[in-house]
């Protein structure tokens, strides 16, 4: 290595060149991740530009009508769809992860935090299509046959959310939907929430059982203000996956083309509607652009519920 | 010596590998109704023809979509396609097995084939006229059996499918309130029950809810043992879902009325003719780039139609009458040509 005036070690040039090819190479990688985003995100408006154009892009959000013979197509139906069952999923997911947290952080012997916490993990890597074999072949004849007529006859029947809970115990549906959504994004929430739990610091807790705190008041003011925003950050993480989950909602989201009235009703969300429409759409028509627009909005959806996540786990100021 | 093991296994490798290499291919996409019965002839005919059939079972419309982009030999239909497509696109197309459609139900204390149905009935059920399996329409055809005050839960397949649309067909042709109301495609709005994906979906969902109904590919039906029912077909009479009122079906069909064999087998005349089925179809293209990959692709179905009826009605298809083979070979020898000359000459 020669040395510079200033006694600064110089690399040879040989060593220059290899760097740049270096930074040449990570730079085209990076700038690559970005062109494809934009390439995919500029393919799914482009196929969606004809039912944008053909339909009107305010007219195609609000529309109920999904008509194949008659070739009329809206994205209401499958994006309500998507929203409740996700708001739903996250409804009774994160009262389990946090319940699966606190156990994991409090309350657990030792020796058993580890076995619960990989089984916890594992059920995030069963694949999402045995999730939903397992929802159409165990879950739906439980719900159809006992859990839906007992919600008719009890719940069906209180005043201000029966209506709720009327209909046909088809055992598919928004609610069976929501509630296999719910297990497949349990992981992932549980899984931070118990990761950052695990993040405060000993002093603060240490100190207020000191002064004669109960386990659930060191957890409660505590442990949650800590971790409040990374705790929303993680909620954030799974409803991005139980958007955009497709084969699980398919089997027994009950496929129907109208707005659900009632939670045991059948609906529809934008990723089961393409599974099932997409491989009779012919290149070229109306139907393959409505669903290619489709792309584009859960696409858009995504995006924002990420962008969100994002703003909301960036790091603390100290 | 460790190494021999390794010697045997490379050379059963070879073995095995150099045939496969050898061997011609041929590529079709498609129809998944028509894939077992493809399956099958390819495994019996290719020593005899010397090909080897690639079929991707992906949907009739992601068939015809490959082969109008000529990315595959042939491509596989459900729903025949209309003659002005076929024109743009240079294809000629053929039925090559008939299928039937079976409905099932799943209502406490019917057994198979026991209940009898008609279109006009089943119309106003898929449309949510009929509500309850008590309802006068459906106990006048039934006098002599107990129906329950049962809620009646239409099935439907939720996925776009070729069944769907001989089932719509049918549907159409009996309720006028069906045809302006709804239509028939591989995939329509229904107005009133829940979908399941594919066969399986649709017979799990009828298997799990009391009062159900659904429509299913009959081998499906036969295959997995659902409760049938009967269908009154257009003279009047009930029949069963069996081979026979399906062949009868198909031999009483008009073949020569139709163009570019698009035939129409829903409710066709005859005292046993089941009213729903439907064949599948081919499609072949009239200018092909490689006419020898053409003339393996007529060689494998002209295998099928010579000796492949076992294994077709093995799978429960049924079968072409043999004037209609002969009026596909004819097809085939003027309406595929390289260099102005029809690569099919005849075997």
């Amino acid at each position: 290595m020669s040395v510079a005036a200033n006694g600064v070690a110089r690399r040879s040039s040989a060593h220059t060149a290899g760097d740049a090819l270096f930074a040449g190479i990570a730079r085209s990688s990076g700038v690559f991740v970005l062109v494809l985003l934009g390439a995919i995100i500029l393919s799914l408006l482009a196929g969606g530009m004809l039912a944008f154009r053909h339909f009107g892009p305010l007219h195609f959000l609000v529309s109920d009508d999904w008509d194949p013979v008659q070739q009329q197509f809206g994205a209401l139906v499958p994006i309500v769809g998507t929203i409740v069952t996700s708001v739903l999923a996250l409804l009774v997911a994160v009262p389990l992860a946090f319940g699966v947290a606190f156990y994991l952080t409090e309350l657990a012997p030792v020796w058993l935090r580890r076995p619960v916490g990989t089984a916890i993990e594992l059920l995030a890597a069963i694949p999402s299509i045995i999730y939903g074999m397992w929802g159409f072949f165990v879950l739906v004849p439980i719900m159809g046959q006992i859990i839906e007529p007992w919600l008719t006859d009890t719940v069906g029947n209180l005043p201000l959310i029966g209506w709720l809970f009327q209909g046909a115990p088809f055992g598919t549906g928004i609610l069976t939907a929501s509630l296999v959504l719910a297990i497949m994004v349990l992981p992932f929430i549980a899984a931070t929430m118990r990761d950052v739990f695990l993040t405060v610091p000993a002093v603060y807790r240490e100190s207020a059982f000191g002064v004669g705190c109960t386990t659930w008041e060191v957890v409660r003011a505590i442990v949650i203000p800590y971790t409040r925003v990374s705790v929303v950050g993680g909620i954030m993480l799974g409803l991005g996956r139980a958007l955009g989950e497709t084969m699980a909602v398919t089997f027994v989201i009950g496929n129907a083309d109208n707005i659900p009235t009632s939670l045991l009703a059948g609906g529809n969300t934008i990723a089961s509607l393409v599974a099932l429409e997409f491989p009779e759409s012919q290149a070229g028509t109306l139907k393959l652009s409505a669903l290619l627009a489709l792309g584009f909005i859960l696409f858009v959806i995504s995006f924002i519920v990420l962008a969100i996540s994002r703003l909301l786990l960036r790091p603390r100021q100290a | 010596m460790r190494l021999s093991p390794i010697l045997i296994v490379v050379a059963f490798g070879c073995a095995v590998a150099l045939p496969a290499a050898a061997q011609r291919q041929i590529t079709g996409a498609g129809s998944t109704f028509a894939a077992p019965i493809y399956g099958k002839w390819n495994e019996l005919a290719k020593a005899a023809i010397g090909a080897e059939l690639n079929y991707q079972a992906i949907g009739s419309g992601a068939g015809i979509n490959q082969i109008n982009n000529r990315t595959v030999d042939f491509g596989a239909s459900d729903m025949p396609v209309p003659d002005a497509q076929l024109k743009e696109h240079k294809l000629m197309q053929f039925p090559t097995v008939i299928g039937g459609v079976d409905i099932i139900v799943n209502v406490p204390g019917i057994a198979v084939d026991q209940l009898k149905l008609s279109g006009e009935v089943l119309a106003e059920i898929y449309l949510g006229k009929i509500t309850k399996w008590d309802d006068k329409a459906i106990m006048d055809l039934n006098p002599n059996l107990k129906l329950p005050a049962l809620a009646i839960a239409p099935v439907h397949r939720a996925d776009g499918s070729g069944t769907t649309f001989v089932f719509t067909d049918y549907l159409s042709m009996l309720s006028p309130q069906w045809k302006t109301e709804v239509g028939s495609s591989t995939s329509v709005k229904w107005p009133t029950g829940s979908g399941a994906k594919g066969s399986d979906g649709v017979s799990g969902t009828v298997h799990n809810i009391r009062g159900g109904i659904g429509y299913v590919e009959s081998a499906y039906a036969t295959q997995n043992h659902l409760v049938t029912t009967q269908l009154r077909n257009k003279a009047g009479k009930w029949v069963r879902p069996d081979a026979q009122t399906f062949s009868a079906a198909a031999a009483s069909a008009d073949w020569g009325s139709v163009q570019n064999f698009a035939i129409d087998l829903n409710n066709e005349p005859g005292d046993s003719s089941w009213p729903i089925e439907s064949a599948t179809f081919v499609l072949l293209p009239t200018d092909p780039a490689d006419a020898a990959r053409s003339l393996d692709v007529m060689k494998f179905f002209d295998w099928g139609f010579k000796n492949g009826d076992q294994a077709a009605q093995g799978l429960e298809y049924i079968v072409l009458p043999k004037s209609v083979k002969e009026s596909i070979r004819k097809a085939w020898s003027s309406q595929i040509m390289a260099n102005g000359k029809p690569i099919f000459a005849g075997l």
